[in-house]
């Protein structure tokens, strides 16, 4: 069973989700802040491969990619750093990118060195549930890999339906119509939650976009299965000096 | 002029997926999925109803100003030995085809019902195109334009921000198109409802390449029916336009798509050389990806990142082109050519001196290939004079001052 689902299975609230570019701050700290993530407290990791031009980012995790790619950070790069990674680290991981660089490293090979080093999903907010479905599922069956989706509020139910019906491991709800790391109030999000939870899914629903402290994460909690933080993480490590202090403090923060 | 509605069973036009051949698509982030899918299932039947069309046409004549001339430029015709005709798109109003576009596109978004319009913009003429139709149509107008953009095209900038546009400078990557271009895809994810995106290429996700095409192929239309009086056919042996995303070469190329004894002749820019590490040439240069929600021929490095191009010319400054233009490439029906920064000035410089008319530099870089073709003198070719000079006097006057300094 993959990954996502054994801890889906075996907890069903509050999930943590922390995302982190992959090479950044360093090039070499994509290892040390995943095990700090786990030794903390995440239930998952989510791994930016870093992109020249993220356009669902704003301009925090813009940064971070243009930090990381001039750490010299690639696809290959990472999974050199994930060979083994296995032997630590339990809690499920994904990985999180846009299209074009996983094309030009091949979509099989890709999916291929994912599943050796012990990835569980992928997400590629450019890569549409229809193209999807048409190029590249039987692929990623194949591989055992979930590609995660998002919803927004925008979504209609119907095809948040279709969505969740083509949907593995859990699906991905954009608190708000925004990039990335908008302050966007999300009180007036809550019927869009409402609505969500109405729907009763198959899948398990883990909300994003805008969740940065704990009163954030509770908020987000009271509709879902958890959430993803990921701006906030990234100004919390920036500029860290001692990463796994950082980290420690930043996920107690959250959690407490 | 009507708009072309009917293209069923081209080999060139867009198929019913939205592709062309291998290329094209809608590679947008669920954010977009309703803006783009909205426009998806209204766009062709808003451009069919004749109600649309007769607006749109009527626009096209009492305020851009259309039929552009088409001119037979003797002088010019003399030195390359043949007959050579300018399409006059810089006559337009505003001074460049762009206006052809953001007319069909700022009627769409009346029809959508929509309230803020954004747009992008590299030398400036697609922002004041959209400014001056948002002016018209009393509609907010937000222009993303790169910094080092914002600095070479300043009288566009003053434009503008004339016509009542607000003008945000792009501050990542090459600070230039590319960089605009994601400023304001990134705005319409946070502003989904209110917003319509006048794209201003035949680049961006399905629908976008179609439409901007369609709304540019008055040129060849007009071009068919100018040839015919003038020349006793609407058939040239070659028509030629510069490339940056594609949008006056696509209307200048439209209707002779499937005329395959026309030649097509795009031309690129290749900035100081295609190998010299300083270039926009997109088609020598790329390699199939993804670029701006589209599949298309993009610079990019082994890794998939996207590498920062170069031109002279801000509006062919563009790493990627439009998946009509990469199919015209692939299925071998267009001859892509490409102009250096040099050659482009030159080129501005002879049309200037022979005809009396300053070009943009952008279409410059069609005219620097003129001596390229190996002409007959019974060879007709049109090339399309995409936009005027003006905006490009601060890089001519510097051209100027180095020649009588050397
Ligand atoms: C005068 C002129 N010609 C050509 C272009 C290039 O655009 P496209 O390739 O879409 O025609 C521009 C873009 O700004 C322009 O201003």
């Amino acid at each position: 069973m993959n990954r996502i689902d054994q801890l889906f299975a075996a907890k069903k609230e509050r999930i943590l989700n922390i995302y982190c570019t992959a090479g950044f701050p360093a090039l070499e700290d994509t290892l040390p802040v995943m095990t700090a993530l786990q030794a903390h407290g995440a239930d998952m990791i989510e791994l930016g491969m870093p992109f020249s031009d993220p356009l669902a980012d704003g301009p925090v995790i813009q940064d971070s990619s243009t930090r990381a790619l001039q750490n010299g950070m690639s696809i290959k790069k990472l999974f050199e750093q994930l060979k083994g990674f296995r032997k630590n680290i339990q809690v499920p991981v994904i990985l999180m990118g846009y299209l074009n660089p996983v094309l030009q490293f091949g979509v099989e090979a890709f999916l291929q060195q994912c599943a050796e080093t012990g990835v569980d999903g992928i997400i590629l907010p450019d890569l549409p549930m229809a193209e999807y479905e048409q190029d590249y599922k039987p692929l990623f069956e194949k591989y055992g890999l979930h590609l995660i989706f998002l919803v927004t509020p925008e979504t209609s139910d119907a095809r948040i339906r279709q969505i969740d019906a083509v949907s593995n491991g859990f699906v991905y709800a954009v608190s708000s119509s925004s990039t990335t790391g908008k302050d966007k109030d999300m009180k007036g999000q809550q019927a869009y939650f409402e609505r969500l939870k109405k729907l009763q899914l198959q899948h398990p629903v883990l909300i994003g976009f805008g969740i940065k402290d704990k009163a954030t994460f509770d908020a987000a909690c009271a509709y879902s299965n958890g959430a993803i933080i990921g701006t906030a993480f990234i100004k919390a490590v920036e500029n860290s000096q001692a990463l796994d202090k950082d980290i420690q403090q930043f996920i107690q923060t959250v959690l407490s | 002029m009507e708009i072309a509605v009917n293209t069923n069973g081209s080999k060139y036009h867009v198929n019913e997926k939205g592709y062309y051949g291998n290329f094209g698509g809608a590679y947008i982030p669920e954010m977009l999925y309703p803006n783009v899918e909205e426009l998806r299932q209204n766009y062709m039947q808003i451009m069919a109803d004749p109600a649309f069309q007769q607006q749109f046409t009527q626009l096209l004549k009492d305020y851009v100003g259309r039929p552009s001339p088409l001119y037979l430029a003797q002088r010019l015709s003399e030195k390359y030995k043949a007959n050579i005709y300018l399409k006059r798109e810089d006559l337009n109003h505003t001074g460049a085809h762009k206006v052809n576009n953001t007319i069909g596109q700022i009627l769409l978004a009346q029809r959508l019902g929509k309230k803020r319009i954004i747009a992008e913009t590299g030398a400036g003429q697609h922002g004041v195109a959209t400014a001056t139709v948002c002016a018209l149509m009393g509609l907010e107008c937000i222009v993303y334009m790169g910094s080092v953009d914002i600095e070479r095209q300043a009288p566009n900038v003053a434009r503008m921000k004339m016509l009542g546009a607000t003008v945000v400078p792009a501050t990542s990557g090459s600070r230039t198109l590319k960089d605009a271009t994601n400023e304001a895809i990134r705005d319409w994810i946070n502003n989904p409802v209110d917003t319509h995106y006048i794209i201003g290429s035949v680049v961006g996700p399905h629908p976008y390449p179609d439409m901007v095409a369609r709304f540019q192929s008055v040129i060849s239309e007009e071009i068919k029916l100018q040839l015919q009086e003038k020349t006793g056919t609407p058939y040239p042996n070659y028509v030629m336009a510069c490339v940056g995303g594609g949008s006056n070469a696509a209307g200048t190329f439209f209707h002779f798509l499937d005329d395959e004894q026309v030649q097509l002749i795009p031309v690129e820019a290749a900035g100081k050389g295609v190998n010299s590490g300083f270039s926009a040439a997109t088609s020598q240069l790329g390699k199939p990806g993804v670029i701006h929600a589209s599949k298309t021929l993009l610079m990019q490095t082994e890794d998939g990142q996207i590498i920062e191009p170069h031109s002279i010319s801000a509006g062919l400054d563009y790493p990627g082109v439009g998946p009509l233009h990469a199919h015209l490439f692939e299925s071998g029906r267009a001859r892509f050519m490409n102009a250096t920064d040099d050659e482009a000035l030159a080129a501005a410089f002879e049309l200037t001196r022979l005809e009396g008319i300053i070009p943009a530099l952008e279409s410059s870089h069609a005219l620097a290939k003129l001596k390229d073709l190996q002409l007959q003198p019974s060879d007709v070719v049109v090339v399309c004079l995409s936009g005027r000079g003006d905006k490009d006097m601060a890089t001519y006057i510097n051209h100027m001052e180095l020649i009588a300094k050397s």
